[in-house]
């Protein structure tokens, strides 16, 4: 147990170290386009050699064969999902402690790759679901929560659409998402809290010692390709929030008297 | 004036507001029973699925008549800019949450002081547990619907789409104060043999902590913006 969970911290402080340092660190306009493509090639050399190791070079698990090979992409999708919510929190308290615009920006960025992991979680987990417990959706605490987690996020960002004025759009957010991100230690922690259907966590203690280092390679691949949308999507959402903040007031005269 | 006198007078004024205003309070009560109306016409009324299903159907009728509530509680604020005048007054952010929600709280608490026992009536409940119990689980997780609920309705009620927004971002949140309110309202309802409600009452009580510590400390923020 304490050894499973100590492999575990292992594998997740490097990961939140290096979405952390890497992303919130980050002046949007410092990473040039170089520096993105490279950390974009890194995320697809790491997922296609992991998937490929997954796929052909590992040995089949014992009692669901074939089918456990969808374990490569969605255990770390999972991660990832948890990775990018802290991410998400992280911005959030930057965001509502020094007001800058970029921590707003990744706060929301981060909750939208979040919520892309979710659903994709979601999807792989009902096809694995299909192939093993023969449906596609059980009233399962993990699935449960999970779901509540991705309809969070989805709420935090419909909330920022409906917000008027770039200072309640920040601190709305942010507020949302630090509330939204209650629910990320119950998903975690609720395969031991209300064990169900759903099977234990899976870390270097819990699975075979041939399936860590794909798993790994794709956990780092989705880690990097998140990281590299966030910034993308962080930079874009910092250049709308800039420029609506730099507009002229909207109830001003189209039209204004003076000049030569 | 301590915290604690700070808070006490935003709820006085609240209750007070929610004592002239009775028509609020009656329309949100008849909303409440239309609502478990509505159920038992859904689940075929009287018999054992409706039994079963009592504790259910008296907290979805709370959760639905508090997203009223709760809204209306802030719309009396945003009109005519009351809300910046309370702002302005030297109180605490904090005590201006925690007495909105204990005004919430209280209003709903007496919301289901009619609910709870037109529930059992409608759907031929009965308690077999005991009465403390059930009125401890009325309180916490009305305490734990209300925390969150005063503090997103305090940012919905100023957003452009308000009345779907609140829904929106509560229910996810509450779902496990539902969870455990209705487990452990059908445990008192249909007896507990193994005492398991006294679980279901602490994990009420942690995530009432959690959401109003989490929530005190980050209203002063919300209503600033």
């Amino acid at each position: 147990m304490s050894a499973a969970y100590l492999s575990l911290l292992g594998v997740l402080i490097p990961l939140l170290a290096l979405a952390g340092l890497g992303l919130l660190a980050s002046k949007f306009k410092a990473w040039g386009s170089r520096q993105e493509a490279a950390l974009l090639a890194i995320a697809l050399l790491c997922l296609v050699t992991g998937l490929t190791a997954g796929l052909f070079a590992t040995p089949p698990e014992t009692k669901m064969r074939e089918v456990m090979r969808i374990l490569y992409v969605h255990v770390p999708t999972a991660w990832n999902a948890l990775v990018f919510a802290t991410v998400a929190l992280i911005a959030a308290i930057g965001s509502l402690s020094n007001k800058r615009r970029s921590w707003d920006a990744t706060n929301t960025a981060a909750i939208e790759v979040g919520l892309v992991f979710v659903v994709m979680l979601l999807i792989q987990g009902s096809i694995w679901g299909k192939a093993t417990w023969d449906s596609f959706w059980e009233w399962d605490p993990r699935l449960t929560t999970t779901a509540i987690m991705g309809v969070s996020f989805a709420g935090v960002l419909s909330l920022r659409s409906f917000a008027d004025g770039g200072d309640r759009k920040r601190v709305w957010t942010a507020v949302a998402s630090i509330i939204a991100y209650i629910d990320v230690p119950i998903v975690y922690f609720v395969v031991d809290l209300a064990p169900g259907i759903h099977q234990e966590r899976s870390s270097p203690g819990t699975v075979s010692d041939e399936f860590h280092w794909p798993l790994r390679a794709v956990a780092f691949g989705l880690l990097f390709l998140g990281s590299w949308l966030v910034l993308k999507r962080g930079r874009l959402e910092l250049l709308t929030t800039e420029a609506e903040a730099e507009a002229p007031a909207a109830d001003g005269p189209a039209l204004v008297a003076g000049g030569e | 004036m301590s915290l604690l006198q700070q808070t006490l007078a935003v709820l006085r004024k609240d209750l007070l507001l929610d004592w002239r205003a009775q028509g609020r309070t009656t329309a949100v009560l008849l909303f409440g029973l239309t609502t478990l109306l509505l159920f038992s016409f859904a689940a075929g009324g009287r018999g054992s699925s409706g039994r079963d299903l009592a504790g259910g159907f008296l907290w979805l009728a709370l959760l639905l008549a508090s997203t009223l509530a709760l809204a209306e509680s802030f719309r009396v604020e945003v009109e005519d800019e009351a809300l910046e005048g309370l702002v302005l007054l030297p109180v605490r952010p904090a005590a201006l949450y925690f007495g909105k929600a204990l005004g919430n709280t209280g209003f709903l608490l007496a919301m289901s002081a009619v609910l709870a026992p037109v529930t059992i009536g409608l759907f031929g409940a009965t308690v077999r547990g005991s009465y403390l119990q059930l009125i401890a689980f009325l309180v916490l997780g009305i305490a734990g619907l209300a925390g969150p609920g005063t503090l997103h309705a305090a940012i919905t009620a100023r957003a452009r789409g308000r009345d779907v927004l609140l829904p929106l971002l509560l229910f996810p949140l509450i779902v496990p104060v539902l969870v455990a309110a209705v487990s452990g309202t059908t445990l008192v309802l249909q007896g507990d043999p193994m005492g398991r409600a006294t679980t279901w009452l602490a994990v009420l009580a942690i995530f009432d902590g959690l959401y109003w510590s989490a929530c005190g400390l980050l209203f002063g923020k919300v209503v600033d913006a």
